[in-house]
């Protein structure tokens, strides 16, 4: 088996766990995660021991992976290279958050909801992907393309 | 599934911080879900190919072994799903990110940039039900 296809079965692998996780969580029922928003009312805090658990692991794992040179099926780190905290970053943050106050899915949730068989999960995923072709295009036409360059290990 | 569900959502947070962890340390990737998606090549094309598919798969496994988790048919029309789903599409885009990227992946590396980014959306996600809800 090549590296390349150690990779691709890697990666579906990880979909595949991710899946699991963020059903087992509670992610994937929009008003679980609507009743996580809802502080002013009957606030359920679930979604912070879904972020907790993931951090604890993932800390570990990002900690022993900053130490080395390569991942361990070669090939390089995909680190973000931008650190600045500027206005497209807030902008970006605060619609996101609008959006997923209003519709209960964030991508990786929503893409687990389409196997429900349900017309919501459709029009929220199809709806995520023409605003990111729509925001790339702009962003693109102002030529902030070394912005979108840069993050070709963004994370979404 | 609604209330408080301490055990379920540790485990399942756990689970997530494994495959985050598999990926960085494998292959070197950040766990993004749609991201540069689109104009991406080669490798970079791949494994998103593959790790969206192995979400879609979950999905499918989670409706034949328990429908439950995809939570009672909710009441959120259509139109607002669409105009929702378009804002985290712009956000995500804009700000690099999402709840995985920044909230998972940024902070267990302790990047202050997604520590902030995860901060406003979740608070703006808060406001957005507060003002759906008639809280405020």
């Amino acid at each position: 088996m090549s590296n390349g296809k150690k990779k691709n079965a890697l990666a579906a692998l990880c979909g595949l766990l991710f899946a699991f996780g963020l059903g087992l969580g509670g992610m994937t029922n929009p008003l679980k995660v609507q009743a996580f928003l809802d502080v002013l009312g009957k606030w359920d805090p679930s979604l912070m021991l879904v972020m907790g658990g993931g951090i604890a692991v993932g800390f570990w794992a990002f900690r022993a992976a900053k130490r080395r040179a390569h991942p361990l099926l070669g090939g390089d780190f995909g680190w973000p290279r931008s650190t600045r905290i500027d206005a497209q970053l807030l902008a970006g943050a605060a619609i996101f958050g609008v959006g997923w106050g209003l519709t209960g899915y964030c991508p990786g949730p929503a893409l687990v909801a389409l196997g429900a068989g349900r017309i919501g999960p459709v029009v929220a995923v199809s709806s995520m992907v023409l605003g990111m072709l729509a925001t790339q295009a702009v962003t693109r036409q102002r030529g902030r393309t070394t912005a979108a360059a840069t993050a070709t290990t963004a994370r979404s | 599934m609604m209330g408080f569900t301490p055990v379920g959502s540790t485990l399942g947070g756990l689970v997530l911080g494994v495959a985050i962890s598999l990926l960085i340390l494998f292959d070197g990737r950040i766990a993004g879900i749609l991201g540069r998606s689109f104009g991406a090549r080669g490798a970079e094309l791949s494994w998103r190919l593959y790790f969206v598919g192995g979400l879609v798969v979950g999905g499918l496994l989670w409706r034949i072994a328990s429908p439950g988790v995809f939570g009672a048919a909710s009441s959120t029309g259509l139109v607002t799903m669409a105009k929702g789903g378009f804002l985290v599409g712009v956000g995500t885009t804009l700000g690099n990110g999402c709840t995985s990227g920044h909230g998972l992946c940024g902070i267990s590396r302790l990047s202050p940039r997604s520590i902030v980014a995860t901060l406003v959306f979740v608070a703006t996600g808060m406001l957005t039900v507060a003002v759906t809800r008639g809280r405020l």
